[in-house]
């Protein structure tokens, strides 16, 4: 892979920083740092709703659904696009993850706390974001 | 002379304007003195005329919901709420000691918070263009004291700039400030900008530049006493023989852009981050205290909705009673729902494939905040911090001071974490225990000889975690905004819905507000019209 796909996903990050998600921020920018291993981008990121079980959780007559023993990850593009384009409660993850980091926790995911065989690579997560990633649209974030 | 000059009226000089200037100067103009508003809200809604016996069902007991009991009530309708929570308020929401946390998974935090001390988890500061809240504050009597939002004499942290030693904020402005001016007169002074300005202006930006950036006589930014009165003395003035101030050095340009101050600079010009801002005494909950005092006996707490329908004749909602497990159905004409989007997703709700897919199609954030109780007010009496915020680029974002017992000691409760982002899910990720940990190591950077040393108890709110709600605030993308917002505000049949997922003020309480007013007064035509 060659440097400017590389840079991509930093500079992404970057410019949502300006454009800010949070609609009300501490003010300034962190330089939190994610691993690029995929148990590491697990606890940091996706336990926060999925738990350290990875077996979700109740909540107002709702669930956080459980990522263990999940059928749905049988198909590799499944969690690759809801982490591309996130879906239902779950925000897309492109400002916070580079792809390289994708693909890390969906094999950490898959093969961890399911068995499915086969990994995903970067690139193959570069081809399913053939379109660009959502862009923020709030005009009260204060960043 | 002028005795025969009558003033125009403001109503004159607006059409002069707008004859003269079109529509556009006319706006910048109203905004100038004072009419344009910057939001929304003319006044409470108008509603009158219920038609006798017609009835409102409202799901929810946050802001949106309770601005629609209190409103609805008011014009006739009968209403009933039905709340899931053992407390009205929603995100609107204060925790003192003895309230008991209990997140998903069943992580249970009990605050230990002296009597009056509180953290405000959810919304904790008001614009002061934020009317409709204003409004119904007033109107309910909560007070409200300032929000100490811009503070000179906090601190901004980078752990590359400056070795990582926290730097007060207007030193840093001050440098940041100077150095651009010094620049931009070197460049005017050059001729390097006379094809993009006049000579007129040249002349002005250069006096702006000297003056502005308290630039020397030559031009340049640099260490004299002027500068120092405005980032701050080595010596301050004093009185008598030995009076006399001494500057303090600058920071060079390369360490000041190190800082990234300008962030923060920015930030403060953000219009709803620019003060006056405002905080209920007391905690934020006020609000949803003062709202319940009116609606409180409409409204049924522990109730989880599972089903909602509708058809010609009105709606229903079932329920179960989370203590006592009874189940029942509620029904009414019609329905206004501020159910947050993560929970609605996950309903048996009768509305159109469109308004379904729009629910769906909100994810939330996942901020956390986390209260930190210190014995004393260190931050008061040995750094001269009177509210306000010191910023980090650490996952905690920032801390933030009490604003309110100023000087009157211990305990106290200061912010010790606004996390969002990759920082935001760091922290809920891990145990309340674990949390208070790392906002304790984070937060020492600013006062390294107390923060551990003075620390008595904490409480965390990861709002990912939170049973009730599964997350802050709605996330919209433009992509989402243009194909599902229309479809997420409409009418269905007989149902609206309201909260600040729907509206474009989002995560704010104005915004819960003004979607709350909106959905009602198209409700209410729709009921006359019926």
């Amino acid at each position: 892979m060659d440097r400017r796909a590389c840079l991509l996903p930093v500079l992404a990050i970057a410019a949502f920083a300006s454009a800010g998600r949070a609609q009300d921020s501490a003010g300034g920018q962190t330089s939190v740092q994610v691993p690029d291993e995929g148990r590491a981008v697990y606890e940091q990121i996706c336990q926060a709703c999925h738990m350290a079980d990875a077996k979700g959780g109740d909540g107002a007559g709702a669930r956080i659904p459980a990522l263990a023993g999940n059928p749905r990850l049988a198909d590799k593009d499944y969690p690759v696009t809801l982490l591309l384009k996130g879906r239902g409660g779950m925000p897309w993850f492109t400002e916070i993850l580079t792809h390289r980091q994708m693909a890390a926790v969906v094999n950490y995911v898959r093969g961890h706390f399911n068995s499915f065989p086969g990994t995903v690579t970067e690139a193959y997560v570069d081809r399913v974001a053939s379109a660009p990633p959502p862009k923020p649209d709030c005009m009260t974030c204060g960043n | 002379m002028f005795d025969d000059f009558e003033a125009p009226s403001r109503r004159d000089l607006l059409l002069m304007i707008g004859r003269t200037g079109g529509a556009a100067a006319m706006y910048q103009a109203m905004t100038a003195l004072g009419h344009a508003a910057a939001t929304r809200f003319t006044g409470p809604p108008q509603l009158s005329g219920a038609r006798p016996g017609a009835s409102v069902l409202v799901l929810g007991a946050g802001l949106a919901g309770m601005l629609a009991a209190y409103e609805l009530s008011k014009a006739g309708y009968k209403v009933q709420v039905l709340e899931f929570q053992d407390r009205p308020g929603g995100r609107n929401y204060s925790v003192r000691g003895g309230d008991r946390i209990v997140e998903v998974g069943g992580a249970t935090q009990t605050v230990q918070y002296a009597p009056g001390n509180y953290l405000n988890p959810g919304p904790w500061r008001i614009p002061h263009h934020h009317r409709t809240l204003l409004h119904y504050a007033t109107q309910f009597g909560v007070e409200l004291e300032p929000f100490i939002q811009l503070n000179h004499n906090a601190f901004v942290h980078r752990h590359d700039a400056f070795g990582g030693k926290p730097q007060r904020y207007k030193e840093l402005a001050v440098d940041f400030k100077g150095h651009t001016s010094e620049l931009l007169a070197k460049a005017l002074n050059a001729g390097q900008l006379d094809s993009a300005v006049s000579k007129e202006d040249k002349e002005r930006l250069l006096v702006a530049m000297r003056e502005w950036g308290v630039l020397d006589k030559s031009d340049r930014y640099t260490s004299d006493l002027h500068v120092a009165a405005q980032r701050g003395y080595d010596k301050a003035p004093g009185g008598g023989v030995d009076g006399a101030p001494t500057s303090a050095g600058i920071n060079g340009l390369s360490d000041v852009l190190d800082s990234h101050v300008w962030t923060q600079m920015g930030f403060y010009f953000g219009s709803v981050m620019q003060t006056t801002m405002f905080q209920p005494k007391g905690g934020m909950d006020m609000i949803g205290k003062g709202f319940y005092r009116e609606v409180g006996k409409l409204v049924r707490l522990n109730t989880r909705v599972t089903k909602i329908t509708q058809d010609d004749h009105g709606v229903a909602a079932q329920w179960t009673d989370t203590k006592t497990g009874q189940a029942g159905e509620s029904r009414a004409d019609y329905m206004v729902c501020t159910i947050p989007a993560t929970i609605l997703n996950q309903i048996d709700i009768q509305v159109s494939p469109a308004k379904k897919a729009a629910i769906a199609a909100l994810p939330y954030s996942a901020q956390v905040k986390i209260g930190l109780e210190m014995k004393s007010r260190f931050w008061e009496e040995n750094y001269a911090i009177y509210g306000g915020h010191s910023f980090t680029d650490q996952a905690i974002g920032l801390i933030s001071y009490p604003n309110y017992n100023f000087f009157k000691g211990g305990p106290a409760v200061l912010l010790g974490a606004f996390a969002s982002g990759a920082g935001g899910y760091q922290l809920a990720g891990m145990t309340p225990e674990a949390r208070i940990a790392a906002a304790l190591e984070q937060g020492s950077v600013f006062h390294p000889a107390e923060y551990k040393a003075e620390y008595l108890n904490g409480a965390s709110v990861a709002w990912s975690r939170m049973p009730w709600i599964m997350g802050c605030c709605a996330t919209w993308s433009e992509e989402s905004r243009a194909t599902h917002y229309q479809n997420l505000v409409s009418l269905d049949g007989r149902i609206v819905l309201a909260g600040e997922h729907a509206s474009y003020y989002g995560c704010w309480m104005e915004g819960a507000l003004l979607s709350s007013t909106d959905a009602i007064m198209r409700l209410h035509q729709r009921a006359l019209a019926a």
